[in-house]
């Protein structure tokens, strides 16, 4: 019955989402209030539904409901509670209901954070998410149905994967998702000004919040799959350039880009069609990925059962909303005014480069991703792009953008001279070619050098903006007030800091990582030891215990370093009698600047046993510097500017609908 | 910046049709077909190094004898874990042959990632540097060949082999195989 309930929310809300899309389209074409405010409570009633049907899902799942076929696939009753619920998101109908649900909650949002727009460009909005929404609703409820019934009920489920019950992975997808939606929002704000022809800075201090919402969550989301992916899969890789993490990288660095131009849109009034079109790409690009992972086009890497109608009607999907909001570009971007003009020397000009490098970033990964699919629609040949294409071209184009990144905050904006800002950038360079030369010397590596110079010039250069910002050493006097010029900094400043740090902190790991992990492994037997990085594994003793179904042998490792005695690890292996199979459960020692993991293989007392150790140099920096950047975005969220935390001064604005 | 044109303003939407173009190509081009000339057809001939100590040198020849699945893999492939509890089950509770085919991966990693996980394979190819991949027209992994006793190619599954997939994909083209032999039998 819940089930049914479930079912039928969906299609109301699919209707709803028709009459969103009509009467605020249309309601904003001929100004009609009712029509407009019919839209609004559309939204909020859809995203009411949306939750309620997603509910009854979790429920089904939570209380293992095996009438239900998707539960039976992909649950079972043994399985922990949190992994039970999390099993809703697991699987493609499930997580569909998911992106859905969220996308109504946007739109819901948008209502409620809306009431200060003028009242035309909200609903035309409000139509255009609407829309969108529509397009997913229908493809939830026609092609995806997550509440089919069975036939038979089963007394058991399939159960899930256990390696997919990570609480890591179970997170994965709704922060990846809020991301990717998020960005319908900014998609439908760009397609309703072009419908109107018209935007200005108001319309950009408009968009940036949910933008910068987005993306934040979207941040969170890839670093999610990156922790995963390290420790449950590859041993010192924490990025593998598959397509499902490029695609969900792609809308990343296109967010990026627009998170920028908003900047220079809602300060300046310039980059207008530019921040149109890079917020109608970002939101493609989170198409484009549902698309390739789901109608298996890519199909080696996908995660999800592969349907090809499934697949064309996302393409139909893609096409229209894409298609159609970039052919309204076509036809009515000319409408709209340039910005200001700005010298070579400005802020400007470096926000230009910003964006220059971010999408050549993004066409980049985009090639290496589809050009497997290109060179076989081609030639048909069947090729294979692999990481070193991706580190060969990205790693120039990201320190090219790290180069302006400490450069471009310093400038003012409009005009600006290098010789204003040249005592700055002197210092910066000199602390960034000191960290580079003393790698060089210290860490004997060319590359590592190039890649902490880099890192430690970007943390400078954000020092010294934000130094400016705070008005440090500017006069004594104000040495006292500092507090008090902290707090009244608006947060998009403190934002900024943080975030730019953090890719300085993500840099670092990255080169780190790249240049400095070992690894080692040798056969070794009792108090014998094998060593990396300066790291001794000695092997202690080995123990056995009997587990549920194994027998566990593990072995304790005590690590040191020179005389000093670190910590011990208690790698295990486990071997399976029934099934003559064994499995090893390595084991990790985490600080914060390396990451030790051990395993212990087949062994005996005479012969050894196999112990493999790595040595993982601020591998953990990659995550917490990827962490700031997405804390920053947040931060910059609580400026007091776009009124989200603090309410806003009322404007009086001519056509506003008066709040319910 | 100068006032653009029309069809400038065309630039960005000509660029989306023609990646729509290719995705539609894409779609209609059945992932799962092995390439016409390989059906069939032996498997290419290869002589690589065995993954595991002592494997030696492994070549086609290797293959011959016996209907095997072989399968490519890396440590690096989060649908290769996917698959993985399938696989080993098929190499616990039935007697299917499987093969690896180790790809671009380090060695370390690979028999890390097996001794984790667990090893369903009789042999493994290790082919870090894509030599037999591409040969066999590899586009990721996890990729799957059915070949039969004689070294034959006979079916590509590309994609993770979930327990479904298994009983509705492969096992009807072990079975058929193995009809085939037993008259000869």
């Amino acid at each position: 019955m819940l089930a049914e309930i479930g079912q039928i929310a969906l299609m109301i809300a699919l209707l709803l989402s028709f009459v969103q899309a009509w009467t605020g389209l249309h309601g904003a074409h001929i100004q009609d209030r009712r029509a407009i405010s019919v839209a609004s409570r559309s939204a909020i009633a859809q995203a009411i539904l949306c939750v309620l049907a997603f509910g009854l899902l979790a429920t089904a799942f939570v209380q293992s409901d095996f009438s239900l076929k998707l539960v039976t696939a992909n649950s079972h009753t043994t399985k922990p509670m949190i992994y039970k619920f999390s099993g809703t998101w697991a699987n493609h109908e499930g997580s569909m209901l998911l992106w859905v649900m969220i996308m109504a909650l946007f739109g819901a949002a948008m209502v409620w954070m809306g009431k200060t727009l003028p009242a035309g460009l909200r609903s035309r909005a409000l139509g255009v998410q609407g829309l969108v929404g529509a397009g997913f609703l229908a493809f939830l409820i026609f092609t995806s149905n997550p509440f089919e019934r069975l036939p038979v009920v089963p007394n058991n489920g399939i159960g899930l994967n256990p390696l997919l019950q990570d609480p890591g992975l179970a997170l994965h997808p709704p922060f990846l998702y809020l991301g990717y939606v998020g960005f319908s929002v900014a998609f439908s704000f760009a397609v309703a000004a072009l419908i109107e022809g018209r935007v200005d800075a108001m319309w950009a201090r408009w968009v940036r919040p949910w933008v910068l919402l987005a993306w934040s969550f979207l941040t969170i989301g890839i670093v999610l799959g990156s922790v995963w992916a390290y420790y449950e899969l590859g041993w010192g890789g924490w990025w593998f350039w598959d397509p499902v993490e490029n695609v969900s990288f792609m809308p990343w660095l296109a967010g990026t880009a627009l998170l920028h131009s908003t900047l220079v849109a809602q300060t300046r009034g310039s980059f207008m069609r530019w921040t149109l079109l890079l917020a109608i790409t970002t939101f493609s690009l989170s198409l484009v990925g549902t698309f390739i992972v789901r109608s298996g086009i890519l199909t080696s890497v996908h995660a999800f059962a592969v349907d090809p109608e499934r697949g064309k009607y996302l393409l139909w999907l893609l096409g229209v909303s894409t298609g159609g909001a970039l052919l309204l570009y076509a036809i009515r971007s000319g409408r709209i005014a340039h910005g200001a003009p700005f010298r070579m020397a400005s802020r400007e000009a470096g926000l230009v480069l910003n964006n220059i490098l971010l999408v050549v970033a993004t066409a980049t990964v985009f090639l290496g991703t589809a050009y497997p699919l290109i060179i076989d629609a081609m030639t048909g040949d069947k090729i294979t792009v692999g990481p070193p294409y991706f580190e060969y071209t990205f790693a120039p184009i990201m320190s090219l953008l790290i180069i302006f990144m400490a450069v471009a905050p310093l400038m003012k904006w409009r005009t600006d001279t290098f010789a204003r800002i040249g005592k700055v950038l002197a210092i910066i360079a000199v602390l960034g070619v000191m960290a580079a030369l003393a790698t060089a010397v210290f860490g004997k590596v060319f590359l590592g050098a190039i890649g902490v110079g880099l890192a430690v010039w970007l943390a400078a250069g954000t020092f010294a903006s934000y130094a400016k910002k705070l008005r440090i050493g500017e006069s004594k006097s104000e040495a006292s007030n500092l507090l008090k010029r902290f707090a009244l900094l608006p947060g998009a400043a403190h934002g900024f800091a943080l975030a730019h740090l953090g890719m300085a902190v993500t840099t670092f790991g990255i080169v780190a990582m790249g240049v400095w992990s070992n690894e080692n492994v040798d056969r070794i037997k009792l108090d014998e030891t094998v060593s990396v990085s300066g790291y001794d594994f000695t092997l202690q003793n080995v123990s056995s215990s009997q587990g549920e179904n194994f027998v566990a042998e593990t072995g304790k490792i005590i690590i040191s370093k020179g005389e000093r005695v670190i910590g011990s690890l208690n790698p295990e292996q486990r071997i399976y009698p029934v099934e003559q199979n064994s499995t090893t459960e390595g084991a990790m020692d985490i600080s914060a600047t390396r990451i030790l993991y051990a395993a212990k293989g087949e062994g005996t007392p005479e012969q050894g046993w196999v112990v493999r150790v790595y040595y993982h140099p601020f591998v953990i920096w990659i995550w917490i510097g990827a962490m700031m950047m997405a804390f920053g975005g947040f931060v910059s969220l609580a400026d007091r500017r776009f009124g989200f935390v603090t309410k806003p001064k009322r404007v009086v604005i001519p056509d506003a609908v008066p709040a319910e | 910046m100068q006032n653009t044109s029309l069809w400038t303003r065309l630039v960005p939407i000509a660029i989306f049709l023609v990646i729509a173009g290719f995705f539609a190509y894409g779609l209609q081009r059945d992932p799962s077909k092995i390439p016409t000339e390989l059906i069939d057809r032996p498997m290419p001939d290869f002589e690589l190094p065995g993954l595991r100590k002592g494997e030696g040198v492994l070549t086609d020849e290797n293959l011959l004898g016996e209907t095997s699945l072989v399968n490519v893999f890396g440590s690096w492939c989060v649908a290769c874990l996917q698959e993985h509890p399938t696989l080993m089950r098929l190499s616990e509770t039935t007697n299917v042959n499987i093969i690896g085919v180790n790809w671009r991966d380090k060695r370390s990693d690979a028999l890390v990632w097996l001794d984790k996980h667990g090893d369903p394979y009789s042999k493994i190819i290790y082919d870090a540097t894509s030599e037999l991949a591409i040969e066999l027209g590899v586009t990721g992994a996890p990729e799957t060949f059915v070949v039969d006793a004689q070294g034959r190619i006979r079916f590509k599954q590309v994609g993770p082999i979930t327990e479904q997939v298994f009983t509705e994909t492969l096992a009807p083209v072990l079975d058929a195989i193995a009809a085939e032999r037993e008259p000869e039998a």
